[in-house]
């Protein structure tokens, strides 16, 4: 345990959109200065997850704590202040930007929407976070179509970083572009992130990357989290199923015996999660326990944490 | 076992000594666009034997979707198509339209990425698989339906009877393209044609999907051409990997040996680019520079704004030459090219 506060603390947080349970009692800290990674796949509650930190959407139930504060006290005007402290970086390169908004424009209205500094001020952070991200100064009169992909990403970066924030939300930020890219944007923004000491949560279903850039890692199935710890327990020591199953459905690998090791079945829809585990309909290992009783977190040592019946050590398991 | 198997496993640079299923000759395809010819792919060649599976790799626009419709038959209205397509002996590429749309459904079947716009909406399943069946095959409206049930029951759908009367957006991504597999496999096809067929799927989905592919490519010997971004599913699912780069063919060789030992600058800097597979911190190696807008390629050889060994020969097109373990487009390569 590290001694500094976490800079966010989620407890217990469940979020319902009708009757669909989209997260379920999740649980984590944000530690200051690190990067956190959430991954998953699709429908797991990654997104959703990070939309409740920024409160873009409001939680059902549980609390959320941003540098001390409970988000959810915050009246409208205090949480637009509060949200220059935390910014988002999104997976869609072409979708994020005002088509008709130069880079200039871009980049200082976050400033100008929370009021920081003057036009000249303003202009001049513009041109020092181009620089930042590696683009050079004459990008700062064009328009977004006039960047590739990873061009772009770079641009929403710079535009996240603007405000000089304590928290970035990077939401699946390399996921469309091509590897010989996503490269460039990856280094850039670990460089950043260890350069500024920016706390970030950085979200992706793509295993090798969380594992490039993360610290401290969270496994989501169906809204909840089953797995956390530090990256390399959670690489090189999986405690749940479904950590294990998806190291070894990724590609690369190789294929042990010839065959790699395969879940069957499909993700359940989240409108029909099972009871008891939620990962039991497609779990190995599950048992009778499994369908009756929602498992707790059990404790593996070094940090790591899984939601798992099988860890239960307790003589209630036997 | 025998010492004859070996040497056939030791030159995995041809293709094997049957008749291949597939053979692509200097393949060429220009788009008309405002009065302009643009060259979008040259001179693409390769062959697949029956039952084997060859990657076509790239990034998007360096040509490799567009090579596929060519082998289709469906390319872009404005596209002229050069070069031999020959299938199972014949060469079809001077083929009418007609008679190369007789081919794809029944000798060459497919499998795009989006199965939810390859298939129809508001056709069931039942009614778009036996169509097929029924046009090529020739069978009555009963047995097609037991057909469809069979091969839905094959690509492990399950109670396929029900899911027969429904629809498409009633199934998950996984299941969607089963359908479109078991489509693409039912009318025995010689030649499989997979365009991205587990991008857009999770991770665990994947696996199985790739699982089944490979299981049907084997069982009923069907020659594959697998078109993907990622090096990492070629290196697990096919013999042979032709890396694309810009319209070009760069390298072609055994997957292993272009995943382990890549010739090719553009190959090795694919590889270098990815995350560490031994999950090290380090800063990673990225190709400098971006991707060339489709048909807008570098004249020379096409990677060498981007390459790091480039120097002043590169102005000129290399020529593509023999290697050890494959085929190299290159005036440097990483091994020395056989003479």
């Amino acid at each position: 345990m590290s001694e500094a506060r976490p800079l966010v603390r989620v407890r217990n947080v469940c979020k319902s959109f009708g009757n669909v349970k989209a997260v379920r009692d999740v649980s984590f800290d944000v530690p200051t200065g690190k990067t956190f990674g959430i991954v998953g796949e699709s429908g797991s509650g990654k997104s959703t997850v990070a939309r409740l930190i920024l409160r873009l959407v409001d939680l059902t139930e549980g609390k959320i704590e941003f540098d001390g504060t409970d988000l959810l006290s915050l009246k409208s005007g205090a949480l637009r202040r509060q949200r220059q402290h935390m910014q988002m970086v999104f997976q869609d390169p072409f979708g994020s930007f005002n088509p008709r908004m130069t880079i200039r424009e871009t980049l200082t209205e976050p400033l100008l929407v929370h009021d920081l500094g003057n036009e000249k001020s303003r202009n001049q952070r513009a041109a020092e976070l181009l620089t930042e991200v590696g683009l050079p100064q004459k990008a700062l009169d064009k328009f977004p179509h006039e960047f590739s992909g990873g061009q772009r990403q770079r641009i929403a970066v710079a535009r996240a970083l603007a405000t000089d924030p304590q928290l970035i939300i990077a939401d699946e930020p390399v996921s469309a572009l091509d590897v010989s890219v996503q490269a460039q944007v990856l280094n850039l923004m670990r460089d950043l992130q260890v350069r500024l000491g920016t706390t970030m949560i950085f979200i992706s279903h793509d295993l090798r990357v969380v594992q490039f850039m993360c610290d401290e890692i969270a496994v989501m199935y169906l809204g909840a989290i089953v797995e956390q710890g530090p990256r390399d327990r959670i690489y090189e020591a999986p405690a749940h199923p479904y950590t294990r199953a998806l190291l070894s459905s990724a590609p690369g690998n190789g294929k042990q015996d010839g065959r790699r090791a395969r879940l069957t079945g499909e993700i359940p829809s989240a409108h029909q999660v099972p009871t008891g585990c939620p990962f039991r309909s497609r779990c190995p290992l599950a048992f009778d326990r499994c369908a009756n009783e929602v498992p707790k977190m059990y404790d593996v040592g070094g940090g790591q944490k899984a939601l798992c019946h099988l860890l239960d050590t307790s003589e209630k398991a036997a | 076992m025998t010492p004859d198997k070996h040497t056939s496993a030791a030159s995995d640079a041809a293709p094997a000594t049957a008749r291949p299923t597939l053979e692509v000759d200097r393949l060429n395809l220009s788009l008309k666009i405002d009065r302009h010819v643009v060259p979008i792919v040259t001179d693409i060649s390769f062959s697949i034997a029956p039952g084997e599976a060859v990657a076509l790799v790239g990034e998007s626009g360096c040509g490799k979707s567009i090579t596929a419709s060519a082998i289709l038959g469906l390319p872009p209205e404005n596209a002229t198509v050069t070069g031999k397509i020959v299938l199972n002996g014949r060469d079809i590429a001077g083929f009418s339209k007609n008679e190369r749309r007789k081919l794809c459904g029944s000798e060459i079947g497919f499998i795009f990425q989006e199965p939810m716009t390859a298939l129809h909406p508001t056709l069931t399943i039942g009614h778009q698989l036996t169509d097929t069946l029924r046009n090529n095959l020739g069978l009555s409206k009963k047995a097609a339906m037991d057909r469809a049930a069979e091969l839905l029951d094959r690509v492990g759908i399950p109670r396929p009877r029900d899911i027969l009367k429904g629809y498409v957006h009633e199934l998950s991504g996984g299941m969607r393209q089963r359908v479109m597999i078991a489509l693409a496999i039912s009318c025995d096809p010689s030649l499989v044609i997979a365009d991205e067929p587990t991008t857009a799927l999770d991770v665990t989905i994947q696996a199985q999907v790739l699982d089944l592919l490979e299981d049907m490519r084997t069982e009923m010997n069907i020659a594959m051409l697998f078109i993907t971004h990622d090096l990492e599913v070629v290196a697990d699912f096919c013999e042979r990997a032709v890396i694309m780069y810009a319209g070009d063919v760069v390298e072609t060789g055994s997957s292993r040996a272009v995943v382990d030992q890549p010739v090719h600058p553009y190959t090795r800097g694919l590889l270098d680019a990815v995350p560490h597979k031994d999950g090290s911190t380090e800063k990673l190696t990225p190709i400098p520079g971006t991707v060339p807008q489709i048909g807008d390629w570098p004249k020379g050889c096409r990677f060498a704004p981007r390459c790091p060994r480039r120097s002043p020969q590169c102005e000129l097109r290399p020529e593509v030459e023999p290697t050890k373990r494959g085929q190299v487009r290159c005036w440097h390569p990483l091994e020395e090219t056989v003479q």
